[in-house]
């Protein structure tokens, strides 16, 4: 990793244009590890294979050749072993990283990060404070089975005392990352074994050893009028392909990369809800208490209710446990015909909700020769598809018919 | 003080629960009366049974050599003494001979199946074909296995076809799973083998459940639990040594100590004499084996099964071995270093 930041500020003073350097998200991960080692002596990376082996997923490549047995250590296979005892050496004033090897497994270990970590400031009062990372892979990869799969993203954004973060980008990698590491309570960083191949575009300024993202805070990936798309994690990268696809059709899709599931930036959400007036949420995850829901029930709490046209939509993995065979895990994982098929759903919706009111709004003005309400009708015509005015004339005149019949 | 109390004491005592607090304080006047008469010469703690000592000193873990390595044959496969040669038949000798290596062939032709795409993930079991068939040749067909995943001779041994082999691996519609494992993730009710689940160590505490129904239906059988040395790290085998003692059940652990877990060597997996030495801290049995001698392996198995069997108890056997590969497929690389030359295969 050394070998590439070298190459890196080599290009920087010579070229100022925004050059798309790109950076895959296990480098993103690695660097940013490299760096907070460097600026901090008290983090160390503790995990299962991280040392010489450069980490089952080679994110912690290099680190303990260049830090050594004191910073980077090998442990034992016991998750709730080793996670009880990063809990204790940040309760001692260090800053440890605890790699899961999948976040499947930090199952073995969730009472030290739950009953352990993130309630301990909150019982204590505010005395303790426990500077505590836990990383590693989450979510369905490929061929791995329904104990290799699970997301985790309900379950730990679930609860008080936890910061949940969930990066897509190699920018989101470095930046949250960085934010966990440097934060005086636990993090929970949820990363993606499909995405740490994945190169992404990535600025000089994210490139900087002081870059990073404020936990809680969205990033609106891609700008839209029509409907919002909220995503975490790959399935925004499913969003932005549906998105694109849709584009061609006429329908622009906002999407939002939520970065970080707790805390749920929901202004973020709710603005955009306002703008577009329709939502579909996308995850990986199951469908119940999952992510999607959680985000619908704040929208509906919220002044953005109001404005929407549909109900909410949620895209999810389907309720089973993932199966190897790689024919039953594609139909298990949302894929862009779903997310797609989910827009289309909501604008039919939003066609019969407009057809709708413009028939009561004719009707009132056939029937009341209401010539205001006549006036409104013919500025909405500019604004509301044609197709959608012509069907509400007909839904009118029948109604009509059948008013003077009886 | 009690040391071991039989199951008929037990359940005598859980019965009489309402007299318990009256019980105990009699017990104190006992121990009382006890402890004046011998509290000299023996202390008489509920915690502990052993003697008094004035030297101050600290039981160091090199205290020892280390538990020994039992053997029948030398490196040449020559038992060294006849008294403990197992004195198989002909035809056992054949089918173990037979089914090591139809292990050893199948492993080559799976591994070679992953790393040309057809199938996503294999492990391979070489290096410890010995310890699979000489310890399922040693239990009863009937016995119940709980393994960790690399045990796959111990199926082929019992009969397991060579299809439903392939079937699991490939996911395809032969395939009694329907496709929702991985690979090697094997399990038959009709060979008694429990479907293997990937997180380590959880079968540990599960074979000691069902080690204590086998009990309670004194159906004359046991189970056996596989794990690697890697796994015996993991708090489930802690609590699965305590309980399997505790409460009486007739389970051999098997352990096979390969000295690796994926590139962590034991050196860094554990300080003390291997898994063996943690046996009688639990209060079991305890014997460690050359897990490539098969004819050991049988042995060892064949005498754990009648302790565990007939006195209700469990039994820890820890055999040595070597993982001369990578520990599954795919991984990335990693040489398995030096010590190669201590193990040539």
């Amino acid at each position: 990793m050394q070998h590439v930041s070298g190459a890196l500020s080599r290009s920087f003073s010579t070229s100022r244009v925004a050059a798309a350097t790109q950076m895959t998200v296990r480098d993103a991960l690695n660097s940013a590890l490299d760096e907070e080692m460097e600026h901090d002596e008290n983090v160390f990376l503790m995990g299962e294979e991280v040392a010489q082996y450069d980490g089952a997923y080679k994110v912690s490549r290099g680190l303990w050749k260049k830090y050594g047995d004191k910073r980077v250590i090998d442990t034992p296979i016991t998750e709730s072993g080793f996670a009880g005892i990063a809990v204790g050496a940040a309760m001692g004033g260090l800053r440890p990283v605890c790699e899961f090897m999948t976040f499947n497994f930090s199952m073995q270990a969730i009472d030290h990060v739950i009953n352990s970590a993130s309630k301990t400031f909150y019982m204590s009062a505010g005395l303790i404070h426990v500077p505590i990372v836990f990383r590693g892979p989450n979510g369905a990869a490929a061929g791995v089975g329904a104990q290799h799969s699970q997301c985790f993203g309900a379950w730990y954004s679930h609860c008080p005392g936890l910061k949940v973060v969930s990066p897509y980008s190699s920018e989101d990698a470095r930046g949250l990352l960085k934010a966990a590491i440097r934060d005086p309570d636990p993090v929970v960083v949820l990363e993606n074994e499909i995405l740490y191949g994945q190169p992404f575009d990535i600025s000089e300024e994210a490139l900087s050893k002081d870059f990073v993202l404020p936990i809680g805070k969205a990033k609106i990936e891609r700008s839209g009028q029509h409907i919002t798309l909220v995503a975490h994690s790959r399935a925004v990268m499913l969003a932005l392909e549906a998105a694109n696809a849709l584009a061609g059709e006429g329908v622009e899709c906002e999407v939002i990369n939520l970065r970080s599931l707790r805390p749920l930036d929901e202004a973020t959400i709710i603005d955009s809800v306002m703008k577009t007036r329709n939502l579909v949420t996308v995850e990986q995850g199951w469908p119940q208490s999952g992510i999607g829901s959680e985000i619908c029930a704040r929208i509906v709490e919220s002044p953005a209710f109001h404005y929407l046209e549909s109900p909410v939509v949620r895209v999810t993995g389907v309720d089973v446990p993932m199966p190897y065979a790689k024919s039953l895990e594609l139909a298990c994982i949302p894929q862009q015909h779903d997310v797609v098929k989910a827009v289309k759903k909501i604008r039919c919706s939003r066609r019969r909700w407009l057809t709708a009111t413009l028939a009561l709004w004719l009707l009132t003005a056939q029937t009341t020769a209401n010539v205001s309400v006549v006036q409104t009708y013919i500025k909405l015509e500019g604004v509301i598809p044609q197709g959608t005015v012509r069907a509400a004339r007909e839904v009118c005149t029948r109604e009509l018919a059948m008013e003077r019949r009886s | 003080m009690a040391g071991r109390l039989s199951w008929s004491a037990i359940s005598v005592a859980r019965r009489s629960f309402g007299l318990q607090l009256r019980g105990s304080q009699a017990q104190l006047i006992n121990s009382r009366t006890l402890s004046s008469a011998l509290g000299e010469e023996q202390p008489n703690f509920p915690g502990s049974r052993s003697k008094w000592t004035e030297k101050l000193e600290f039981v160091q873990p090199d205290l020892y050599d280390g538990i020994p390595v039992y053997r029948v044959m030398n490196r040449k496969g020559e038992v060294i003494d006849p008294a403990y040669d197992p004195k198989l038949e002909k035809d056992t000798l054949v089918k173990m001979y037979k089914r090591m290596t139809m292990l050893n062939t199948m492993d080559r032709i799976m591994y070679e199946s992953q790393r040309q795409g057809r199938i996503s993930f294999y492990m391979t079991n070489y290096g410890e074909e010995g310890t699979h068939i000489g310890s399922a040749a040693a239990l009863d067909d009937n016995d119940l296995v709980y393994g960790q995943y690399r045990e796959a001779g111990v199926l082929m041994w019992r009969g397991f076809p060579l299809d439903r082999f392939m079937n699991q691996c490939y996911g395809n519609e032969g395939d009694m799973g329907k496709g929702r494992q991985m690979p090697v993730h094997y399990g038959s009710t009709e060979h008694k083998f429990v479907t293997i689940s990937s997180p380590l160590a959880t079968q540990m505490p599960q074979a000691v459940g069902t080690a204590y129904a086998f009990k309670r239906a004194q159906n004359g059988l046991c189970v056996i639990c596989y794990f690697g040395e890697g796994t015996s790290s993991e708090g489930d085998a802690h609590a699965a040594f305590n309980f399997s003692a505790t409460l009486d059940c007739p389970i051999i652990f098997f352990c096979r100590n390969n000295g690796y877990a994926i590139s962590t060597p034991t050196s860094e997996q554990y300080r003390g004499d291997g898994v063996a030495a943690r046996g009688p801290a639990y209060g079991m049995a305890t014997i460690r084996v050359d897990g490539n001698d098969v004819f050991a392996v049988y042995n060892a198995t064949k005498a754990a099964r009648h302790l565990a069997v007939t006195e209700n108890r469990p039994v820890l056997i820890e055999a040595m071995t070597y993982r001369p590969t990578l520990p599954s497929h795919p991984t990335p690389p990693h040489t398995p270093g030096e010590d190669r030359a201590l193990h040539p295969l």
